[in-house]
Protein backbone atom coordinates (compact mmCIF):
# COMPACT_ATOMS: atom_id res chain seq x y z
CA UNK A 1 0.00 0.00 0.00
CA UNK A 2 1.32 3.44 -0.95
CA UNK A 3 0.42 6.42 1.27
CA UNK A 4 1.08 10.13 0.92
CA UNK A 5 1.38 12.75 3.65
CA UNK A 6 -0.46 14.69 5.02
CA UNK A 7 -2.47 11.72 6.26
CA UNK A 8 -6.17 11.97 7.10
CA UNK A 9 -7.68 10.59 10.28
CA UNK A 10 -9.87 8.33 8.18
CA UNK A 11 -6.93 6.82 6.29
CA UNK A 12 -4.94 6.33 9.46
CA UNK A 13 -7.96 4.61 11.01
CA UNK A 14 -8.12 2.14 8.13
CA UNK A 15 -4.60 0.81 8.81
CA UNK A 16 -4.22 -2.33 10.90
CA UNK A 17 -1.22 -3.61 12.86
CA UNK A 18 0.81 -5.85 10.54
CA UNK A 19 -0.04 -3.95 7.32
CA UNK A 20 2.94 -3.10 5.14
CA UNK A 21 3.05 0.35 3.51
CA UNK A 22 5.36 2.70 1.61
CA UNK A 23 5.27 6.43 2.18
CA UNK A 24 5.49 9.53 -0.04
CA UNK A 25 5.42 13.20 0.90
CA UNK A 26 6.87 15.40 3.60
CA UNK A 27 8.40 13.72 6.65
CA UNK A 28 9.91 15.59 9.63
CA UNK A 29 12.74 14.13 11.67
CA UNK A 30 12.56 14.61 15.41
CA UNK A 31 14.18 12.93 18.36
CA UNK A 32 14.82 13.90 22.00
CA UNK A 33 15.77 17.55 21.49
CA UNK A 34 13.09 18.34 18.88
CA UNK A 35 10.45 16.94 21.24
CA UNK A 36 11.75 19.02 24.14
CA UNK A 37 11.99 22.25 22.16
CA UNK A 38 8.69 21.85 20.29
CA UNK A 39 6.77 21.15 23.49
CA UNK A 40 8.48 24.01 25.31
CA UNK A 41 7.61 26.41 22.48
CA UNK A 42 4.04 25.18 22.42
CA UNK A 43 3.73 25.75 26.16
CA UNK A 44 4.96 29.31 25.76
CA UNK A 45 2.46 29.84 22.96
CA UNK A 46 5.21 30.31 20.38
CA UNK A 47 4.75 29.28 16.77
CA UNK A 48 6.77 26.35 15.45
CA UNK A 49 8.72 26.80 12.19
CA UNK A 50 6.72 23.94 10.63
CA UNK A 51 3.12 22.77 10.83
CA UNK A 52 3.05 19.07 11.69
CA UNK A 53 -0.70 18.59 11.43
CA UNK A 54 -1.33 15.32 9.58
CA UNK A 55 2.39 14.86 9.12
CA UNK A 56 4.72 11.94 9.67
CA UNK A 57 7.35 12.35 12.38
CA UNK A 58 10.46 10.25 11.87
CA UNK A 59 12.55 9.27 14.89
CA UNK A 60 15.78 9.72 13.00
CA UNK A 61 19.08 11.53 13.31
CA UNK A 62 20.44 11.34 9.79
CA UNK A 63 23.88 11.79 8.29
CA UNK A 64 23.58 14.74 5.93
CA UNK A 65 26.36 16.36 3.93
CA UNK A 66 26.47 19.68 2.17
CA UNK A 67 27.34 19.60 -1.53
CA UNK A 68 27.69 23.14 -2.84
CA UNK A 69 24.62 24.76 -1.32
CA UNK A 70 22.53 21.62 -1.19
CA UNK A 71 21.94 19.19 1.67
CA UNK A 72 22.37 15.57 0.58
CA UNK A 73 21.07 12.73 2.70
CA UNK A 74 23.66 9.99 3.21
CA UNK A 75 22.11 7.64 5.76
CA UNK A 76 18.78 7.92 7.53
CA UNK A 77 17.69 4.90 9.58
CA UNK A 78 15.51 5.12 12.69
CA UNK A 79 16.58 5.76 16.26
CA UNK A 80 15.14 3.98 19.32
CA UNK A 81 11.60 5.34 19.74
CA UNK A 82 11.33 4.34 23.40
CA UNK A 83 13.57 7.29 24.37
CA UNK A 84 10.67 9.57 23.45
CA UNK A 85 8.10 7.55 25.44
CA UNK A 86 7.57 10.22 28.08
CA UNK A 87 7.14 13.06 25.55
CA UNK A 88 5.21 11.43 22.72
CA UNK A 89 1.62 11.45 24.04
CA UNK A 90 1.78 15.23 24.50
CA UNK A 91 3.52 15.66 21.14
CA UNK A 92 0.76 13.73 19.34
CA UNK A 93 -1.94 15.67 21.19
CA UNK A 94 -0.55 19.16 20.68
CA UNK A 95 1.06 18.91 17.23
CA UNK A 96 -1.42 16.63 15.52
CA UNK A 97 1.00 14.24 13.80
CA UNK A 98 -0.76 11.27 12.22
CA UNK A 99 2.19 8.89 11.90
CA UNK A 100 5.37 8.18 13.76
CA UNK A 101 8.16 6.25 12.08
CA UNK A 102 10.71 4.56 14.31
CA UNK A 103 12.09 1.36 15.69
CA UNK A 104 11.46 -0.77 18.75
CA UNK A 105 7.91 0.43 19.47
CA UNK A 106 6.55 2.71 22.20
CA UNK A 107 4.95 2.33 25.62
CA UNK A 108 1.27 2.10 26.53
CA UNK A 109 0.63 5.86 27.10
CA UNK A 110 1.71 6.48 23.48
CA UNK A 111 -0.41 3.55 22.23
CA UNK A 112 -3.35 5.16 24.10
CA UNK A 113 -2.63 8.62 22.65
CA UNK A 114 -2.48 7.12 19.15
CA UNK A 115 -5.91 5.60 19.68
CA UNK A 116 -7.39 8.80 21.11
CA UNK A 117 -6.04 11.26 18.53
CA UNK A 118 -5.76 9.03 15.44
CA UNK A 119 -2.12 8.25 14.84
CA UNK A 120 -0.15 5.15 13.79
CA UNK A 121 3.36 3.86 14.40
CA UNK A 122 5.34 2.63 11.41
CA UNK A 123 8.22 0.29 12.23
CA UNK A 124 11.16 0.68 9.88
CA UNK A 125 14.09 -1.72 10.09
CA UNK A 126 16.68 -0.42 12.55
CA UNK A 127 20.12 0.17 11.11
CA UNK A 128 18.95 -0.09 7.49
CA UNK A 129 20.01 3.48 6.87
CA UNK A 130 21.11 3.27 3.24
CA UNK A 131 17.80 1.79 2.12
CA UNK A 132 15.91 4.38 4.18
CA UNK A 133 17.90 7.21 2.56
CA UNK A 134 16.94 5.79 -0.85
CA UNK A 135 13.33 6.31 0.19
CA UNK A 136 13.95 10.04 0.48
CA UNK A 137 13.90 12.06 -2.74
CA UNK A 138 15.42 15.18 -1.27
CA UNK A 139 16.13 17.27 1.76
CA UNK A 140 13.65 20.16 1.67
CA UNK A 141 15.24 22.04 4.54
CA UNK A 142 16.40 22.03 8.12
CA UNK A 143 15.37 23.87 11.29
CA UNK A 144 17.11 24.08 14.63
CA UNK A 145 20.52 23.07 13.30
CA UNK A 146 21.97 24.55 16.51
CA UNK A 147 20.90 21.26 18.13
CA UNK A 148 23.54 19.46 16.06
CA UNK A 149 23.15 17.29 12.97
CA UNK A 150 21.49 14.29 14.67
CA UNK A 151 19.08 16.31 16.79
CA UNK A 152 18.04 18.95 14.25
CA UNK A 153 14.60 19.02 12.62
CA UNK A 154 15.17 17.86 9.06
CA UNK A 155 12.41 18.29 6.50
CA UNK A 156 12.51 15.41 4.04
CA UNK A 157 10.53 14.49 0.97
CA UNK A 158 9.87 10.76 1.05
CA UNK A 159 9.48 8.75 -2.11
CA UNK A 160 8.47 5.15 -1.61
CA UNK A 161 9.96 5.10 1.90
CA UNK A 162 9.64 1.57 3.25
CA UNK A 163 8.78 -1.17 3.74
CA UNK A 164 7.09 0.26 6.84
CA UNK A 165 5.19 -2.16 9.03
CA UNK A 166 2.21 -0.81 10.95
CA UNK A 167 3.59 -1.66 14.38
CA UNK A 168 0.90 0.17 16.37
CA UNK A 169 -2.45 1.03 14.79
CA UNK A 170 -4.98 3.67 15.82
CA UNK A 171 -7.15 1.03 17.51
CA UNK A 172 -4.75 0.13 20.29
CA UNK A 173 -3.23 -2.92 18.60
CA UNK A 174 0.53 -3.25 18.84
CA UNK A 175 2.79 -5.87 17.29
CA UNK A 176 5.35 -5.05 20.00
CA UNK A 177 2.82 -5.75 22.74
CA UNK A 178 1.91 -9.00 21.00
CA UNK A 179 5.58 -10.03 20.77
CA UNK A 180 6.05 -9.00 24.39
CA UNK A 181 3.15 -11.19 25.52
CA UNK A 182 4.66 -14.07 23.55
CA UNK A 183 7.99 -13.50 25.33
CA UNK A 184 6.27 -13.50 28.77
CA UNK A 185 4.58 -16.78 27.79
CA UNK A 186 7.91 -18.33 26.70
CA UNK A 187 9.92 -17.16 29.69
CA UNK A 188 9.01 -19.83 32.28
CA UNK A 189 10.14 -22.60 29.92
CA UNK A 190 13.29 -20.69 28.93
CA UNK A 191 14.17 -20.20 32.61
CA UNK A 192 13.51 -23.85 33.34
CA UNK A 193 15.84 -24.96 30.53
CA UNK A 194 18.55 -22.64 31.88
CA UNK A 195 18.04 -24.13 35.33
CA UNK A 196 17.08 -20.79 36.90
CA UNK A 197 13.34 -21.12 37.49
CA UNK B 1 58.55 4.96 15.61
CA UNK B 2 55.56 4.63 13.28
CA UNK B 3 54.98 7.87 11.34
CA UNK B 4 51.95 9.75 12.79
CA UNK B 5 50.68 10.48 9.25
CA UNK B 6 50.50 6.76 8.59
CA UNK B 7 48.52 6.16 11.79
CA UNK B 8 46.12 8.94 10.78
CA UNK B 9 45.55 7.35 7.33
CA UNK B 10 45.10 3.90 8.86
CA UNK B 11 42.52 5.27 11.33
CA UNK B 12 40.50 6.81 8.49
CA UNK B 13 40.72 3.54 6.56
CA UNK B 14 39.57 1.32 9.41
CA UNK B 15 36.76 3.72 10.35
CA UNK B 16 35.53 3.74 6.75
CA UNK B 17 35.77 -0.03 6.50
CA UNK B 18 34.00 -0.52 9.83
CA UNK B 19 30.99 1.69 9.10
CA UNK B 20 30.48 0.61 5.49
CA UNK B 21 30.94 -3.18 5.70
CA UNK B 22 30.45 -5.95 8.23
CA UNK B 23 33.00 -8.58 9.29
CA UNK B 24 32.51 -11.92 7.51
CA UNK B 25 31.50 -13.76 10.70
CA UNK B 26 28.59 -11.35 11.27
CA UNK B 27 27.42 -11.63 7.65
CA UNK B 28 27.47 -15.44 7.86
CA UNK B 29 25.50 -15.37 11.12
CA UNK B 30 22.88 -13.03 9.62
CA UNK B 31 22.55 -15.27 6.56
CA UNK B 32 22.06 -18.36 8.74
CA UNK B 33 19.46 -16.48 10.78
CA UNK B 34 17.52 -15.51 7.67
CA UNK B 35 17.45 -19.11 6.47
CA UNK B 36 16.19 -20.26 9.87
CA UNK B 37 13.35 -17.74 10.35
CA UNK B 38 9.85 -18.88 9.44
CA UNK B 39 7.93 -15.77 10.55
CA UNK B 40 7.14 -13.38 7.66
CA UNK B 41 7.81 -10.13 9.53
CA UNK B 42 11.05 -11.48 11.02
CA UNK B 43 12.25 -12.59 7.59
CA UNK B 44 11.40 -9.19 6.10
CA UNK B 45 13.53 -7.52 8.79
CA UNK B 46 16.51 -9.80 8.15
CA UNK B 47 16.21 -9.49 4.38
CA UNK B 48 16.08 -5.70 4.66
CA UNK B 49 19.17 -5.80 6.87
CA UNK B 50 21.08 -7.95 4.37
CA UNK B 51 20.05 -5.81 1.41
CA UNK B 52 21.09 -2.70 3.32
CA UNK B 53 24.49 -4.22 4.11
CA UNK B 54 25.04 -5.02 0.42
CA UNK B 55 24.04 -1.49 -0.65
CA UNK B 56 26.28 0.10 1.97
CA UNK B 57 29.31 -1.91 0.94
CA UNK B 58 28.62 -1.42 -2.77
CA UNK B 59 28.42 2.35 -2.47
CA UNK B 60 30.85 2.83 0.45
CA UNK B 61 28.18 4.58 2.52
CA UNK B 62 27.68 4.02 6.30
CA UNK B 63 25.21 1.14 6.73
CA UNK B 64 23.68 2.84 9.78
CA UNK B 65 23.31 6.58 10.34
CA UNK B 66 24.42 6.04 13.93
CA UNK B 67 28.10 5.67 13.23
CA UNK B 68 28.53 5.55 16.99
CA UNK B 69 31.30 6.86 19.16
CA UNK B 70 34.61 5.43 18.00
CA UNK B 71 36.15 3.18 20.63
CA UNK B 72 39.77 2.25 20.00
CA UNK B 73 41.71 -0.77 21.21
CA UNK B 74 45.44 -0.39 20.77
CA UNK B 75 47.88 -3.19 21.54
CA UNK B 76 51.50 -4.02 20.90
CA UNK B 77 53.99 -1.23 20.66
CA UNK B 78 52.05 1.69 22.23
CA UNK B 79 53.68 5.08 22.05
CA UNK B 80 52.53 8.37 23.45
CA UNK B 81 52.05 10.04 20.05
CA UNK B 82 49.41 7.56 18.92
CA UNK B 83 46.58 9.46 20.57
CA UNK B 84 47.16 12.67 18.64
CA UNK B 85 47.24 10.79 15.35
CA UNK B 86 44.09 8.83 16.21
CA UNK B 87 42.26 12.05 17.08
CA UNK B 88 43.25 13.64 13.78
CA UNK B 89 42.09 10.50 11.96
CA UNK B 90 38.70 10.57 13.69
CA UNK B 91 38.18 14.23 12.91
CA UNK B 92 39.07 13.76 9.24
CA UNK B 93 37.01 10.57 8.91
CA UNK B 94 34.00 12.47 10.27
CA UNK B 95 34.24 14.80 7.26
CA UNK B 96 35.52 12.37 4.66
CA UNK B 97 33.52 9.15 5.16
CA UNK B 98 31.31 10.96 6.41
CA UNK B 99 30.47 9.92 9.98
CA UNK B 100 27.66 11.45 11.99
CA UNK B 101 29.06 13.84 14.58
CA UNK B 102 27.80 12.12 17.74
CA UNK B 103 30.08 13.33 20.52
CA UNK B 104 28.44 15.89 22.82
CA UNK B 105 29.18 17.36 26.25
CA UNK B 106 27.13 15.19 28.65
CA UNK B 107 25.47 18.15 30.36
CA UNK B 108 25.32 21.03 27.90
CA UNK B 109 24.73 18.52 25.03
CA UNK B 110 26.86 20.79 22.84
CA UNK B 111 28.15 19.05 19.72
CA UNK B 112 31.53 20.20 18.37
CA UNK B 113 30.76 18.49 15.07
CA UNK B 114 34.01 16.54 14.71
CA UNK B 115 33.50 13.56 17.05
CA UNK B 116 36.21 14.85 19.37
CA UNK B 117 35.82 15.77 23.02
CA UNK B 118 37.06 14.96 26.49
CA UNK B 119 38.04 11.26 26.27
CA UNK B 120 36.40 10.92 22.86
CA UNK B 121 37.68 8.94 21.10
CA UNK B 122 38.43 6.69 24.06
CA UNK B 123 41.51 4.51 23.61
CA UNK B 124 42.05 1.23 25.47
CA UNK B 125 45.77 0.39 25.56
CA UNK B 126 47.31 -3.05 26.06
CA UNK B 127 51.07 -2.79 25.71
CA UNK B 128 52.54 -5.92 24.14
CA UNK B 129 55.44 -7.18 22.06
CA UNK B 130 57.23 -4.51 20.10
CA UNK B 131 57.60 -4.75 16.34
CA UNK B 132 54.05 -3.74 15.46
CA UNK B 133 50.95 -1.97 16.79
CA UNK B 134 47.40 -3.29 16.38
CA UNK B 135 44.64 -0.69 16.15
CA UNK B 136 41.04 -1.84 16.31
CA UNK B 137 38.06 0.46 16.09
CA UNK B 138 34.56 -0.37 17.27
CA UNK B 139 32.06 2.34 16.35
CA UNK B 140 29.46 1.77 19.07
CA UNK B 141 25.92 3.00 18.49
CA UNK B 142 23.77 4.30 21.34
CA UNK B 143 20.70 2.12 20.77
CA UNK B 144 22.54 -0.95 21.97
CA UNK B 145 24.93 0.82 24.35
CA UNK B 146 21.97 2.31 26.26
CA UNK B 147 20.92 -1.22 27.21
CA UNK B 148 24.15 -1.89 29.17
CA UNK B 149 23.74 -3.23 32.68
CA UNK B 150 25.91 -3.97 35.68
CA UNK B 151 25.00 -6.09 38.69
CA UNK B 152 27.14 -6.68 41.74
CA UNK B 153 25.96 -10.20 42.58
CA UNK B 154 26.77 -11.95 45.82
CA UNK B 155 29.08 -14.93 45.41
CA UNK B 156 26.20 -17.12 46.64
CA UNK B 157 24.10 -16.14 43.64
CA UNK B 158 26.74 -17.76 41.44
CA UNK B 159 26.07 -19.13 37.96
CA UNK B 160 22.29 -19.07 38.40
CA UNK B 161 22.44 -15.38 39.27
CA UNK B 162 24.59 -14.67 36.23
CA UNK B 163 22.26 -16.48 33.82
CA UNK B 164 19.21 -14.85 35.32
CA UNK B 165 20.76 -11.38 35.08
CA UNK B 166 21.71 -11.85 31.41
CA UNK B 167 18.26 -13.13 30.47
CA UNK B 168 16.51 -10.31 32.35
CA UNK B 169 18.73 -7.70 30.70
CA UNK B 170 18.03 -9.04 27.21
CA UNK B 171 14.28 -9.33 27.83
CA UNK B 172 14.14 -5.84 29.30
CA UNK B 173 15.99 -4.46 26.26
CA UNK B 174 13.45 -6.07 23.91
CA UNK B 175 13.52 -4.50 20.44
CA UNK B 176 15.41 -1.38 21.51
CA UNK B 177 19.03 -2.47 20.83
CA UNK B 178 18.25 -3.46 17.20
CA UNK B 179 18.16 -7.26 17.49
CA UNK B 180 19.51 -9.62 16.33
CA UNK B 181 22.18 -8.57 18.79
CA UNK B 182 25.47 -9.92 20.06
CA UNK B 183 25.55 -10.09 23.84
CA UNK B 184 28.83 -9.29 25.57
CA UNK B 185 29.15 -10.61 29.12
CA UNK B 186 31.92 -9.71 31.56
CA UNK B 187 32.24 -11.76 34.73
CA UNK B 188 34.45 -10.78 37.66
CA UNK B 189 37.01 -8.03 38.10
CA UNK B 190 35.55 -4.96 39.76
CA UNK B 191 32.58 -2.95 38.49
CA UNK B 192 34.62 -1.08 35.86
CA UNK B 193 36.60 -4.16 34.83
CA UNK B 194 33.43 -6.24 34.37
CA UNK B 195 32.05 -3.57 32.02
CA UNK B 196 35.29 -3.42 30.11
CA UNK B 197 35.38 -7.21 29.78
CA UNK B 198 31.84 -7.21 28.41
CA UNK B 199 32.82 -4.65 25.79
CA UNK B 200 36.07 -6.38 24.81
CA UNK B 201 34.29 -9.74 24.57
CA UNK B 202 32.37 -8.27 21.61
CA UNK B 203 35.61 -7.99 19.65
CA UNK B 204 35.96 -11.77 19.37
CA UNK B 205 34.46 -12.90 16.05
CA UNK B 206 31.41 -15.16 16.18
CA UNK B 207 33.37 -18.06 14.67
CA UNK B 208 36.25 -17.91 17.17
CA UNK B 209 35.61 -20.21 20.12
CA UNK B 210 36.03 -19.12 23.71
CA UNK B 211 39.43 -20.28 25.00
CA UNK B 212 37.76 -21.45 28.25
CA UNK B 213 35.58 -24.54 27.65
CA UNK B 214 33.23 -23.70 30.54
CA UNK B 215 32.64 -20.22 29.10
CA UNK B 216 32.08 -21.68 25.61
CA UNK B 217 29.33 -23.86 27.13
CA UNK B 218 27.84 -20.84 28.90
CA UNK B 219 27.82 -18.87 25.64
CA UNK B 220 25.96 -21.67 23.86
CA UNK B 221 23.43 -22.16 26.65
CA UNK B 222 22.66 -18.45 26.92
CA UNK B 223 22.37 -18.02 23.15
CA UNK B 224 19.89 -20.87 22.90
CA UNK B 225 17.84 -19.46 25.79
CA UNK B 226 17.84 -15.90 24.38
CA UNK B 227 16.65 -17.14 21.01
CA UNK B 228 13.84 -19.09 22.65
CA UNK B 229 12.38 -15.92 24.16
CA UNK B 230 10.79 -14.93 20.85
CA UNK B 231 11.82 -11.25 20.95
CA UNK B 232 13.00 -11.60 17.36
CA UNK B 233 14.53 -9.18 14.84
CA UNK B 234 13.68 -5.59 15.87
CA UNK B 235 11.51 -6.92 18.69
CA UNK B 236 8.74 -7.83 16.26
CA UNK B 237 8.84 -11.54 17.17
CA UNK B 238 10.82 -14.44 15.74
CA UNK B 239 13.53 -16.96 16.44
CA UNK B 240 16.55 -14.70 16.06
CA UNK B 241 17.10 -12.38 18.99
CA UNK B 242 20.87 -12.78 19.15
CA UNK B 243 23.61 -13.98 16.82
CA UNK B 244 26.00 -14.84 19.60
CA UNK B 245 26.98 -14.47 23.24
CA UNK B 246 30.60 -13.60 24.05
CA UNK B 247 31.91 -14.06 27.55
CA UNK B 248 35.14 -13.00 29.20
CA UNK B 249 36.25 -13.17 32.83
CA UNK B 250 38.74 -11.83 35.33
CA UNK B 251 39.48 -12.77 38.92
CA UNK B 252 37.58 -10.77 41.52
CA UNK B 253 37.43 -10.06 45.26
CA UNK B 254 36.40 -13.07 47.34
CA UNK B 255 33.34 -11.14 48.52
CA UNK B 256 32.23 -9.99 45.03
CA UNK B 257 30.73 -11.29 41.83
CA UNK B 258 30.50 -8.37 39.41
CA UNK B 259 28.61 -9.14 36.19
CA UNK B 260 28.23 -6.78 33.25
CA UNK B 261 26.27 -6.98 30.01
CA UNK B 262 27.12 -4.91 26.96
CA UNK B 263 24.85 -5.39 23.98
CA UNK B 264 25.92 -4.94 20.36
CA UNK B 265 23.32 -4.29 17.64
CA UNK B 266 23.28 -6.44 14.46
CA UNK B 267 25.44 -3.75 12.90
CA UNK B 268 28.46 -5.21 14.69
CA UNK B 269 31.05 -2.95 13.19
CA UNK B 270 34.72 -3.46 13.87
CA UNK B 271 37.90 -3.20 11.86
CA UNK B 272 41.57 -3.63 12.66
CA UNK B 273 44.96 -2.83 11.23
CA UNK B 274 48.42 -4.07 12.17
CA UNK B 275 51.11 -1.51 11.49
CA UNK B 276 54.69 -2.82 11.48
CA UNK B 277 57.64 -0.66 12.43
CA UNK B 278 58.77 -0.65 8.79
CA UNK B 279 55.37 0.98 7.94
CA UNK B 280 53.87 -2.14 6.39
CA UNK B 281 50.10 -2.31 7.15
CA UNK B 282 47.85 -5.39 7.23
CA UNK B 283 44.10 -4.82 7.47
CA UNK B 284 41.47 -7.20 8.82
CA UNK B 285 37.79 -6.70 9.62
CA UNK B 286 37.85 -9.73 11.88
CA UNK B 287 40.99 -8.74 13.78
CA UNK B 288 44.10 -10.80 14.56
CA UNK B 289 43.23 -13.93 16.52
Amino acid sequence: MRLKTPLSEELVGSLMAGDVVHLDGVVYTGRDEVHLRALEMHEKGEKLPVDMKGAALYHCGPIVKKEDDRWVLVAAGPTTSARMNSLEPRFIETLGVRAIIGKGGMSQPTVDAMKRYGCVYFAITGGAAVLAARGVKKVLGVEWLDLGMPEALWILEAQNLGPLIVGIDAHGNSLFKKADEEVRKNLPLVRKRLGIE
Amino acid sequence: MIPPDLVEEVVINILRTAVTSLPSDVISALERAEARETDDIARTQLRTIMENVRCAEGTSVPMCQDTGVPLFFVSGSCDADLEKAIRRGVSRATMEVPLRPNAVHPLTRKNAGDNLGIDVPYIHYSPGPSGFVDITVMPKGAGSENMSALRMLTPAEGMKGIKSFVLDTVVNAGGRPCPPTIVGLGIGGSSDIAMSLAKRALLRPLDVRNPYPELQTLEEELLEAINQTGIGPMGLGGRTTSLGVRVDLAYCHTASLPVAVNIQCWSARRASARIFLDSRVVYSKEGFW
